[in-house]
């Protein structure tokens, strides 16, 4: 019996020495894949219509987005454009992918996407206005922000 | 006694801070990835250019109108989810012959597609044309399920032939382009591509 006890005391406690590791490691990686710079949206969250044919979007330094959506404030009525941290005007938006075009570098222009992020319940008016602009400027590669999904008649109300 | 509170800093606590971190960090982080159904605005020239005459049987007009409903050649109404049905049928109609090509050989009748060869719908896919003409009140969610639906029918074409062609779908292989671009590849999705061309035009949406 008392050959046991002597055994059992000598049992060291398990060492936490590696947990503050195993914590830092995933804290690291944490902090890598983390994309802070999320712009405040000051148009209620659009709710992104369902689509099965999506493309992911590659090169997400060379994306610019355009916000469409209703205002937060249920008076105002009709489609808002946000871009960036402002809500801006359709005849504007030429001049938000100039100044997305000058951060980038020349020969990567030519390779930008610009995403349109809209409410599944804006009107198509706003949108074509949207790519009348964009065409005007020769930003020609669009993609229409959805989600993955087979549900296509949540997109429209009957 | 001096000698043994220095001996050793404390580090017990160094965990917790980290967990604190970890927590904050966890909770903040956004991992969307994102997606969206892909398209390239046609070019805009300064000098105005001619109407190309295209012929009405090679043109798949579809209107929708500001209630959402749809109607396909001006007669037949129907669902979004018959659309990718009657756009295969349209596309892979293959009734004629495709365009003359510039250097003047003439167009050949086309021996890949599977339709119904009907004389009253598209002559050949890189003839066929899909007119999506909408009003500015539809619905975006609508207009993308309609676009949805016409590149479903694309793809679905492209897929069919790529198994046939290369024993691989089309999908298989844009992504094997994706991990290892081959000159070989490049030219099996070229011609995949260029088999059944996606001819989309967008008329001014009725006001």
């Amino acid at each position: 019996m008392s050959k046991f006890k002597k055994k059992k005391k000598g049992l060291p406690a398990i060492s936490t020495a590696s947990l503050p590791d195993i914590v830092f490691m995933l804290l690291f990686f944490f902090m890598v894949s983390t994309t802070m710079r999320e712009t405040d949206l000051l148009i209620k969250k659009p709710v992104l219509p369902q689509a099965t044919e999506v493309k992911k979007l590659e090169m997400k330094s060379l994306v610019s987005t355009i916000y469409v959506g209703k205002s937060k404030d249920a008076r105002i009525g009709g489609d808002k454009i946000q871009v960036n941290d402002k809500i801006i005007d359709v005849s504007d938006v030429p001049s938000f992918i100039f100044s997305e075009r000058a951060l980038r570098k020349e020969e990567e222009v030519k390779f930008m996407t610009t995403s349109i992020k809209a409410d599944k319940e804006a009107n198509v008016g706003t949108i074509l206005d949207i790519k009348e602009q964009l065409r005007d400027i020769n930003a020609l590669k669009v993609s229409f922000s959805t989600t993955k999904g087979a549900d296509l008649k949540s997109n429209y109300k009957k | 006694m001096a000698r043994r509170e220095n001996s050793e800093i404390n580090a017990g606590s160094m965990a917790d801070i980290a967990f604190l971190l970890l927590i904050f960090f966890l909770v903040t982080t956004t991992m969307d990835v994102d997606s969206g159904i892909a398209r390239k605005l046609p070019e805009k020239s300064d000098t105005p250019q001619e109407d190309v005459v295209v012929k009405q049987k090679n043109v798949l007009d579809i209107t929708v109108n500001r209630n959402n409903q749809i109607l396909i050649e001006g007669t037949d109404f129907v669902q979004v989810t018959d659309i990718k049905r009657i756009a295969m049928d349209f596309i892979d109609n293959g009734g004629g012959e495709s365009a003359a090509k510039p250097d003047g050989t003439p167009g050949k009748p086309c021996d890949y597609c599977k339709g119904a060869k009907d004389p009253a719908s598209s002559d050949h896919p890189t003839k066929a044309v899909i007119s999506l003409q909408s009003d500015r009140g539809t619905t975006y969610g609508m207009y993308v399920s309609i676009q949805n639906e016409i590149e479903a029918a694309y793809n679905e074409l492209r897929n069919r032939l790529a198994l046939e062609k290369y024993k691989r779908s089309y999908n298989d292989l844009l992504s094997d382009y994706k991990d290892n671009a081959t000159e070989s590849l490049k030219e099996k999705i070229d011609f995949l591509k260029y088999s059944y061309p996606q001819i989309i035009s967008e008329p001014e949406p009725i006001k």
